[in-house]
């Protein structure tokens, strides 16, 4: 079965080539169930293809086909823990989120071809995460921004979503740019771009200098896709989709490929402790800084988006910190519960007729039940309350930057400040949203939602409560499992049982703090005026989007303008029509132009010739 | 007689369509697309009884036209022209087919059109120096009056301009031509030989080589067109008419990196390797260049001429990178771009015929109206934009891996302009296409025919096919690649770098089994093995 491994990557592509050429002519729902079977089928592949490695299973090469020849790229893919994981999370939430869309789109114009888009999605991440090659995997690593282009303006009548769309392709361009850099390096390097073989020879090829160049562009990379400083503003903008794509596009799966990628080539960060020092503190300060602009926010999705950025700046810190199975760990708990706030959000802002600004909600918990206590359970589990899965793998994390010591004890302070913050933020928007008055418009009429809407949602909230008992620091079950995909590289220690209790309560104690301080200002009736300072701010985003405008883009164009309208005009154009010759020419011919011009130029040219030859044949005797 | 047979198909054809009876109008659009199949389908058979793998020329013919002067119809296709006569074949067809509002002279522009195929065929199945020269002029006269007769409202400035853009390179190439026949008359014992397999055992000083490669040069930087050379193009590009600006940038614009290819590498190495790094710069700046231009302007056609300019640096690039990859890539922009770029223009001059105006600002949210268009022109905004799974990744990430390898810089500012072009490409879609449909005059807009379809399909299956399986196309390609830099390692002391030629990457199913075996230890040891 493991021949067919392709079948996971052209399942869901073929689904989407039929939804986007034939969806109209199958219409709502059945495109949806078509679209949900494709994913699921390669769930259950993944599934059966991932048990062996419980019981210490090789890893697989599988080649498919030679791509490019010239450079020794094949289409050949990967099954090993890592790539199993993965392609269980896509294709395990993936489906999950089909299906609950199913109900979420139902009433759109192009409902077929919202399917088909999520089903390019499926596909080229698991291009992405089965490639076992860098060509491959950059394959994945642009068709998964392709996806999130088409599906952030999928509404690309509102002028907000197409530009979202297209800054979001564009900012992840620029990440991009850094990893074929990387690319073009790797290959000079070792004369191949295949994962296996480059990992094997890379202690005896590289230079500290050239791994470091190296990681860092693939780093620019990772900053790009996983929405890190500097490159993170794409993504609250991406809040325009669909609130499906949110979650799994935007939360649970693409934002994450810059985490898997940092781990899959971990055998290259390793050789450059520059790099790492540089990935896990961007990864630490986008935590923080995400964290703060969280707390700000009125609009519920956009909580989450930077809620989303904040985590995420937690697994790179992790995989900085060569703590990977703690940052896949991470990955795996976030994908679930994350993906649960956005669905559940999305059940919301449904049942409140699109309504996002949580100042407008308030008291929803007695009519949507289900959604309440889904909600809850993700609360409790992205805030780090034990024993959700939000508390082993963020714990494991912070547990990795303690045991580095040094300076990371600095990274360690403020991953347990951005512990705080979000449990702040996030019970804030448990208490706006579910508890209170209704602040609501009187019209409308708040419900729950449908079961294919609801049942996702119970599905995801039992994996987001109990998956963290996986890995927990009495039962190592992930570590063991992703072991023979990380065997070639040193992890950081494990810390004794002591510390990891005291940390551990630390960090609890922090949680509970948020949670009062949050309980305490919102939880008590009337709600604070949130406005200027702060406020303002964050609601800006802190002004960085300005920022970038003025000192990027506008520059950018007024230079370009420059170059095109008096640069290639006037100077240019200028100087080559300017040239004495054709100067003089251009001006008698454009008065010969009336008069057949180009006859007497045709015969200018035969005349010519003839001439030459003629020339040269008179002369032929000297030869 | 094969290839002879290629290059009088469409002059056959051309005789057919001006032959129609003048009462019968309506006959000469039908019957030109039908003549115009017939070169294609000739490419195509000639495409399939290629043989792969074989160095040198194919389906040679020789026959001497002088013995003293030493010309003579010699033709022979090799793994790089194959291909141009494919896309020559191609392009043709369906350009043919889109210009059914050509109303105006209908038959002189059939005819044009088909005697340019026969012209652009020449140039590439060339092995004759005159040959090609004339070819090369040939070109120019149906182009000038595609332009000049059915262009747009600057009809005359811009055909004058690209004829005397194109005279003034080929006055030099001419000049240069003639030197190296004179000196190849020499060797042979005649008075010139133009023959370009023999102007092969030359052996030229390095000084001749360097006056002769910018002479040559310079005729095929402003067909190309590389910065500074490339002011006729947006011209041209915006006056001509859909079909015309689809054959030139299509497949015109080629002829100019392919005479680099044949004849610059080959016949002028010690030149090639001198200049590389110069030409290398131009190229990159040519990237850059267009890219950042194109993205400003007002006018779709303008912008999508601008991105050819962007788009030719990479084969400039590729080229002159004189690795296998470099080369290798640089031949597959060449046919990548021709169909993408091609198409674009289909697709604006569709959207002309029904707007009958150019520029970007005047459409907005015509999605909404126009969904199949929309979506067939976000397909083809992506494949220019050099998105992996479509042609147009193939291309540039090979030549960037390619020219890495001797000029990293360059291919580092080079890999920027993956950035700028989605910016103009997407810009322009966002300006053009989403958003709520403000203008009136684009409301009744009416999606695309079933015959508009059937023009763009051809493309976005093949486009989707060699992005998805290139080897077919690489396999063809790469040998003829590796005669030329076989060359130019002969005759000069260019050394390519370590896996700069292709029979020196690793290759994986080679070396993996090797790999698991090897320990941390061994990795040095391994390393040396495989070196």
């Amino acid at each position: 079965m493991i021949d067919y491994l392709w079948l996971l990557i052209a399942l869901p592509l073929l689904g989407a080539l039929t939804l986007i050429v034939l969806g109209k002519r199958i219409g709502e729902p059945a495109s949806g169930w078509l679209a949900s079977t494709l994913v699921a089928i390669p769930f259950i592949m993944a599934v059966i293809l991932a048990v062996p490695f419980a019981g210490g299973a090789e890893t697989e090469h599988v080649y498919v086909f030679s791509w490019i020849p010239v450079i020794g790229a094949n289409a050949s893919l990967l099954w090993d823990p890592l790539s199993a994981l993965m392609a269980l999370i896509v294709t395990g939430v993936g489906g999950l989120i089909h299906i609950y869309s199913i109900g979420y789109m139902h009433g759109d114009d192009r409902y077929p071809r919202f399917f088909g888009y999520m089903n390019l999605f499926i596909g080229s991440m698991l291009t992405l995460v089965l490639a076992d090659n860098f060509a491959l995997m950059f394959v994945g690593w642009e068709l998964v921004g392709l996806s999130s282009y088409l599906l952030i303006s999928f509404w690309f009548s509102k002028p907000s979503a197409a530009a979202a769309g297209k800054k979001a392709f564009i900012v992840n361009r620029i990440g991009d740019w850094g990893f074929l850099v990387a690319l073009m390096m790797i290959f000079a390097a070792f004369g191949t771009l295949d994962f296996a073989i480059v990992f094997a020879r890379a202690g005896g090829v590289l230079s500290v200098g050239m791994a470091t160049a190296i990681t860092l562009m693939l780093f620019v990379g990772a900053t790009g896709k996983s929405a890190q400083l500097p490159l993170y503003v794409w993504l609250p903008d991406a809040m325009e989709g669909p609130t499906p794509v949110s979650a799994l596009i935007h939360a649970a799966t693409m934002v994450t490929a810059g985490v898997y990628m940092i781990a899959r080539t971990a055998a290259l960060f390793e050789l450059a402790p520059v790099s790492l020092a540089v990935v896990a503190t961007v990864g630490a300060l986008t935590a923080l800084f995400a964290a703060t602009l969280a707390v700000g926010q009125r609009d519920i999705k956009k909580v989450l988006a930077y809620s989303t950025i904040s985590q995420l700046g937690y697994m790179i810190m992790a995989v900085g910190l060569t703590a990977l199975t703690a940052g896949i760990f991470h990955l795996m708990t976030h994908a679930f519960f994350k993906a649960l706030l956005f669905l559940a959000a999305g059940s919301v802002i449904h049942a409140m007729s699109s309504e996002q600004d949580m100042w407008k909600m308030g008291g929803l918990r007695k009519y949507m039940p289900t959604t309440f206590v889904t909600m809850v359970i993700a609360w409790l589990a992205i805030s780090g309350v034990f024993p959700l899965s939000g508390f082993w793998s963020k714990d494991e994390i912070l547990g990795a930057a303690f045991a580095k010591g040094g300076w990371f004890i600095g990274l360690w302070a403020i991953g347990v400040i951005t512990a705080l913050i979000t449990a702040f933020y996030m019970t804030r928007l448990i208490i706006l949203t579910f508890f209170g008055e209704k602040r609501w418009d009187p019209d409308a009429h708040p419900h729950e939602s449908p079961s294919t809407m609801t049942i996702p949602l119970m599905v995801l909230a039992f994996f987001a409560a109990v998956i963290g008992l996986w890995n927990t620091p009495v039962r190592l079950g992930l570590e063991h499992f992703l072991e023979p995909a990380f065997e070639n590289v040193t992890q950081v220690h494990a810390l004794g049982n002591l510390t990891v209790t005291a940390l551990a309560l630390i960090s609890l104690a922090v949680v509970t703090v948020g949670i009062l301080l949050a309980y305490h200002r919102y939880g008590r009736g009337e709600l604070p005026a949130e406005d200027g300072g702060y406020w303002a701010a964050a609601l800006d985003g802190y002004g960085v989007d300005d920022l970038y405008g003025k000192v990027i883009v506008a520059p950018g164009k007024a230079a370009a303008t420059w170059l095109a309208m008096i640069f290639d005009v006037r100077v240019v154009d200028g100087i080559v029509n300017g040239l004495a010759v054709v100067t003089k020419a251009f001006g008698s011919s454009l008065r010969v132009l009336q008069t057949g011009w180009v006859r007497s130029y045709g015969a200018g040219i035969v005349a010519g010739s003839l001439g030459v030859i003629l020339w040269l044949l008179l002369r032929g005797g000297a030869f | 007689m094969e290839l002879t047979l290629l290059i009088i198909l469409p002059l056959l054809g051309a005789l057919v369509v001006g032959f129609l009876p003048k009462r019968r109008p309506e006959l000469i659009f039908p019957v030109s697309v039908g003549v115009s199949i017939l070169p294609l389908v000739a490419s195509l058979w000639i495409m399939w009884n290629f043989t792969v793998g074989e160095a040198g020329f194919q389906f040679t013919e020789d026959y001497t036209l002088s013995e003293s002067l030493g010309i003579g119809w010699r033709l022979g296709v090799d793994g790089i022209s194959l291909w141009m006569i494919v896309l020559t074949g191609i392009l043709m067809t369906l350009a043919i087919a889109g210009s059914k509002s050509i109303t105006d002279r209908t038959k002189q522009y059939m005819v044009s059109m088909l005697v340019l195929e026969a012209g652009l065929l020449g140039v590439f199945l060339s092995l004759d120096l005159l040959l090609f020269f004339a070819f090369f002029e040939i070109v120019l006269v149906p182009m000038y009056l595609l332009i000049g007769i059915w262009g747009g409202e600057n009809r005359k400035y811009a055909s004058i301009k690209f004829v005397l853009f194109t005279a003034f390179g080929s006055i030099f190439l001419l000049a240069g031509i003639i030197v190296i026949a004179i000196t190849a008359g020499d060797a042979a014992g005649t008075i010139t030989s133009f023959d370009f397999r023999q102007m092969l055992t030359l052996d030229l000083s390095p000084t001749t080589q360097l006056w002769l490669f910018l002479a040559f040069g310079i005729a095929f930087a402003v067909k190309v067109p590389m910065f500074p050379f490339h002011t006729w193009l947006p011209d041209a590009h915006t006056e001509a008419p859909t079909a015309g600006s689809v054959i030139l940038a299509g497949v015109l614009l080629k002829m100019g990196a392919y005479g680099f290819l044949r004849f610059n590498l080959t016949l002028f190495p010690q030149a090639s390797v001198d200049l590389a790094q110069i030409l290398g710069i131009i190229g990159v700046i040519g990237i850059i260049y267009g890219a950042a231009v194109a993205i400003v302007q007002p006018d779709a056609k303008r912008l999508v001429a601008y991105s050819s300019v962007s788009h030719m640096g990479f084969v400039v690039l590729g080229i002159f990178a004189l690795t296998s990859q470099g080369l290798s890539g640089g031949v597959f922009v060449m046919i990548s771009h021709g169909l993408t770029t091609g198409a674009l223009f289909l697709l604006i001059g569709m959207i002309y015929e029904r707007r009958h105006t150019r520029m970007i600002s005047e459409y907005g949210g015509i999605a909404k109206v126009m969904p199949i268009y929309a979506g067939i022109f976000l397909f083809m905004a992506f494949a220019s934009i050099g998105l992996p799974g479509l042609s147009g990744f193939i291309g540039e990430f090979t030549v960037l891996i390619g020219s890495y390898m001797t000029l990293p810089v360059l291919a580092i500012l080079a890999g920027s302009g993956v950035i700028l072009a989605a910016v103009y490409l997407l810009w322009m879609y966002e300006r053009m296409f989403t958003g709520p449909v403000l203008n009136p005059k684009n409301e009744g807009l009416s999606d695309l025919s079933f015959r508009e379809i059937a023009i763009l399909v051809p493309l976005i299956v093949i486009i989707i096919g060699i992005g998805i399986y290139p080897k077919p196309v690489l396999d063809r390609i790469e040998p003829s690649v590796e005669v030329i830099l076989d060359r130019i390692q002969a005759t000069t002391d260019y050394q390519p770098p370590e896996y700069g030629r292709a029979d020196e990457i690793v290759q994986p199913q080679d070396v993996r089994s090797e790999i698991v075996g090897e320990h941390a230890g061994e990795e040095a040891q391994g390393e040396e093995e495989s070196g």
